[in-house]
């Protein structure tokens, strides 16, 4: 399955005729990562569309956005295949947040800084 | 020979609700880069894949205003005029407001002068005016060639500028964010604003090409 095939089997996904559109850039980032990560064989479409489904279920009125579950459900689905724990995650959080804060602004923001 | 950007005076004083002496990463992108990491250094991803993905869709992301602030430009003498003088507030009089809308300067080419923006691409890259910035934005070796031979960068590009343009480089950051207003191509004089739009290319925007001819347009549809 292709990128675009993955919009039409996830008939939430917002989309216009030509395919995806992302309201902000971290969106079109984690769409790819999941593409990638399928490709590497991390988890099945099948696995991938329950999980996400789950989390869309969590939010029957939409309160969040799509792409906000989208993330929620890729965390998921990496921690339930041991692929990323969730404290690891949590680690490189804190070291980007570091990494942010350390870096003046204007400036781009590289990991490890304000680390060592 | 690059010029450095002038500081934005008519941005100064300007009120600002985040602190600017260090970046910020919001909760949702520092969860983004910590997965990206991870699954980086397991070598699931490959952060160049994850680039050229993107790049298929990166005319799709966010709403690239600034064409229709082009577009209003080449047709609207005042409108202009105005978003030379102030481009944050022109910019906002289409409703388009927002952070990363702030702070903005006007450049126009004229048949002399040609505009070519470079940016560290920091957190406050406008690209709800821009879209997203390319790739290859990212990387040190484009800026610091932009700053050292711009015309042989745009000749990459497949930019060629009569002989005697001068090419300026505008070094945007997170205080001064540039536009850049193309010419307007020749044979548009009955062109609505709405059609004009379509011209206006995110690369023409950052002076790394210019704004498409009606028979590119005919050619990419």
């Amino acid at each position: 399955m292709t990128a675009p095939d993955l919009v039409d089997a996830l008939p939430a996904t917002p989309r216009d005729k030509d395919g995806p559109v992302f309201a902000a850039p971290w969106e079109a980032r984690v769409f790819a990562m999941t593409v990638e990560a399928h490709a590497a064989g991390l988890f099945t479409w099948g696995e991938w569309a329950e999980t996400l489904g789950g989390e869309l279920g969590r939010d029957p009125r939409g309160d969040q956005g799509y792409y906000l579950h989208w993330l929620s459900a890729f965390e998921k689905i990496l921690a339930d295949k041991a692929v990323a724990d969730p404290g690891a995650l949590e680690d490189l959080r804190s070291a980007w947040d570091a990494a942010a804060r350390a870096t003046p602004h204007g400036q781009p923001i590289e990991l490890g800084r304000g680390q060592r | 020979m690059a010029e450095d950007g002038r500081n934005g005076g008519n941005n100064s004083g300007h009120g600002h609700a985040h602190t600017h002496d260090h970046s910020e990463l919001s909760d949702i992108e520092l969860r983004v880069r910590a997965l990206e990491t991870l699954l980086t250094e397991k070598g699931y991803v490959e952060p160049a894949a994850l680039d050229e993905l993107i790049e298929t869709y990166e005319t799709r992301i966010g709403p690239k205003n600034g064409a229709k602030v082009v577009a209003r430009a080449w047709t609207d003498p005042d409108y202009r005029q105005r978003l030379l003088t102030d481009a944050t507030a022109a910019i906002a009089e289409f409703g388009f407001t927002g952070r990363q809308g702030e702070h903005m300067v006007a450049v126009e080419n004229t048949p002399g002068t040609h505009n070519m923006v470079v940016c560290t691409l920091c957190s406050c890259y406008p690209w709800t005016v821009l879209g997203l910035p390319p790739v290859w934005y990212k990387s040190p070796p484009y800026r610091s060639r932009a700053v050292h031979d711009p015309k042989g960068v745009l000749a990459e590009f497949g930019v060629r500028l009569p002989d005697g343009t001068r090419i300026k480089v505008w070094d945007s950051t997170a205080e001064v964010r540039y536009l850049v207003i193309p010419e307007r191509p020749e044979g548009t004089d009955t062109w609505s604003e709405a059609q004009l739009a379509k011209l206006v290319t995110r690369d023409s925007m950052i002076g790394t090409a210019l704004a498409l001819n009606p028979a590119d347009l005919e050619g990419a549809v």
